[in-house]
């Protein structure tokens, strides 16, 4: 099979490999994926909470090339989004600039889903810090 | 040393220059066609054949009337267990193999089944064996052959033959071995296995693509096929087609130099391997020998490296021809169904790299092997979430994983 030669470049020099602290309250996590399907993705954002931009992305991967390359990609383009830019991400984004053919189709949806599930993480986090368990329980004034 | 380094013996093999050397005068020099039975051409052609076809009965103790040449050994197998299938309908209709079977074996009984034979899938043992036990009370009265491989093409674990020829003997059954992976690596003799049919090719023994032979027992009991070709009667009317002279000749040619050199080329090659797997324990934790080590073939080492993807390790070494268990190398996308048999779990299989060493290599590449696995094992390990999370003391196995 040949690749790409992002996808190589990726693998070869892959972007913000690494973690960040899970218990941070402006940090989400994603992790998708499962061993015995053969990928795993961990994907992390650190987000300003004042300003709803992602500071910094960082990721670990356990799949195939194109599986870590879609994470590397995923991490650089997270880098400087707002959340709702980031959840605008699709997959098929990842799959026209790292040329992945149809049998690694897969490996980009897995990197939308760890997307979407860091940011659902980090979303939830922020909900528990500002107690903001919805407008029902706030008191009129 | 020269890149990149060819380790993937049990895939295919180089043709040794000797063996092309014996065939070269079989395509242009004496071409003719072994069933001309009136002019030398014929008589050349035929007088070449029927060397070959010693030098193979030899290789593996057989009687040169035994030999049936093919196309290969996907052809071989298919016409064994079809063959004697076809022919013993009246006798009984089931058919007893293994899980880890080659497909040439495990689809050809799949299509038998289609047609209404009964097939018994023996498991497999954590080491890659099948249980004798369990093939004795798998065989009933219809039971008319058993086909079990005498080494595997992924694991390198070799079956108990012996046993399972000297079952199928008391009982009357036929038993076909597919000796593709065993025979000229081990020793191999039909009477002493007391095995009715076994398939062989010469691709895998450093002689051509395109040929392989049946051995078909003459005596005791005499063995008879429906042919799966018909036409002109070639090969004792089990297998027609004109025959393929210049491999059929490579085939004997690397028949006969795998027998003169098998002792010292096993002995070379287990050390080589016994290296190779010493090395990676020491670079290395983590890391699973999948099947048997003491039934096993002297070449071959299964090994996965935990946490860590098989296709992204095969990456990391793109000098290295070596295979991997992991599903994003497979046509199937699906992980090697011989690992996965041996229970260890799929994520160990995605895990896996098969090294089958051979005529040609070294220790210098070896070496090289080593060097580079461990270090691309080691940068993707501090990439995987997986080993991060075993590091941290996270129990993978009670995680709950969102499949998809």
């Amino acid at each position: 099979m040949a690749y790409s030669d992002k996808v190589i470049d990726h693998y070869e020099n892959p972007r913000n490999v690494g973690s960040l602290p899970k218990d941070d309250a402006n940090v989400g996590t994603g992790l998708v994926g499962a061993p015995e399907c053969g990928d795993v993705m961990k994907l992390q954002v650190k987000v300003n909470p004042d300003t709803g931009v992602i500071d910094d992305a960082k990721f670990k991967t356990f799949g195939c090339g194109s599986a870590i390359a879609s994470s590397s990609l995923a991490t650089e383009w997270l880098k400087g989004k707002t959340v709702d830019q980031a959840l605008a991400i699709k997959n098929t984004d990842i799959v026209a600039e790292l040329a992945l053919p149809p049998v690694k189709i897969h490996c980009s949806v897995l990197a939308e889903d760890a997307i979407k599930a860091a940011i659902a993480d980090y979303k939830k986090k922020q909900d528990e810090k500002t107690g903001a368990v919805q407008p029902a329980a706030q008191p009129t004034a | 040393m020269k890149l990149p380094i060819y380790m993937d013996y049990h895939a295919t093999t180089p043709v040794d220059p000797r063996v092309v050397d014996a065939m070269l005068p079989y395509f242009t020099q004496h071409f003719g066609n072994p069933a001309s039975r009136n002019h030398s051409f014929g008589w050349e052609a035929e007088e070449a054949v029927e060397t070959a076809r010693k030098q193979v009965a030899d290789l593996i103790g057989a009687n040169v009337k035994e030999i049936i040449f093919t196309s290969g050994a996907t052809e071989a197998n298919n016409l064994a267990i079809k063959g004697a299938a076809e022919m013993y309908r009246e006798k009984g209709n089931h058919i007893i193999t293994c899980v880890t079977e080659h497909k040439a074996v495990i689809d050809t009984c799949k299509k038998l089944e289609k047609l209404g034979a009964r097939v018994t899938y023996l498991p497999v043992q954590k080491d890659g064996r099948i249980s004798l036990d369990e093939l004795q009370a798998a065989i009933t009265d219809k039971t008319i052959l058993i086909t079990i491989m005498a080494a595997n093409n992924e694991i390198g674990v070799l079956q108990p033959i012996a046993e399972i020829g000297a079952i199928a003997k008391a009982k009357g059954i036929l038993f076909h071995t597919d000796a593709v992976q065993a025979a000229g690596k081990v020793p191999f003799d039909v009477n002493q296995n007391k095995v009715d049919l076994a398939s062989l090719s010469a691709h895998k023994l450093y002689g051509p693509k395109g040929v392989g032979a049946l051995y078909v027992r003459r005596r005791n009991p005499r063995v008879l096929l429906a042919e799966q070709i018909s036409g002109g009667g070639h090969e004792r009317g089990m297998r027609s087609g004109t025959l393929n002279v210049p491999g059929i000749v490579g085939l004997g040619a690397a028949a006969a130099l795998a027998k003169a050199e098998l002792t010292t080329e096993a002995a070379r090659l287990s050390a080589m391997r016994d290296r190779l797997n010493k090395k990676l324990h020491d670079n290395l934790d983590e890391i699973y020998i999948n099947g048997s080590m003491e039934h096993r073939l002297p070449h071959n080492l299964n090994i996965s490296f935990a946490y860590v993807e098989g296709e992204s390790l095969l990456m990391g070494i793109n000098d290295v021809a070596v295979s991997s268990g992991s599903a994003c190398t497979s046509a199937s996308l699906e992980p090697s169904y011989v690992l996965k048999a041996l229970g260890a779990g799929d994520d160990l299989a995605h895990s896996s790299i098969r090294f089958g060493l051979g005529r040609w290599t070294s220790d210098e590449e070896v070496d090289y092997v080593v060097e580079k696995l461990t270090s691309v094992v080691r940068r993707l390990r501090e990439m995987s979430p997986l080993y991060e999370m075993v590091k941290e003391g996270v129990d993978l196995s009670k995680m709950q994983w969102v499949t998809h």
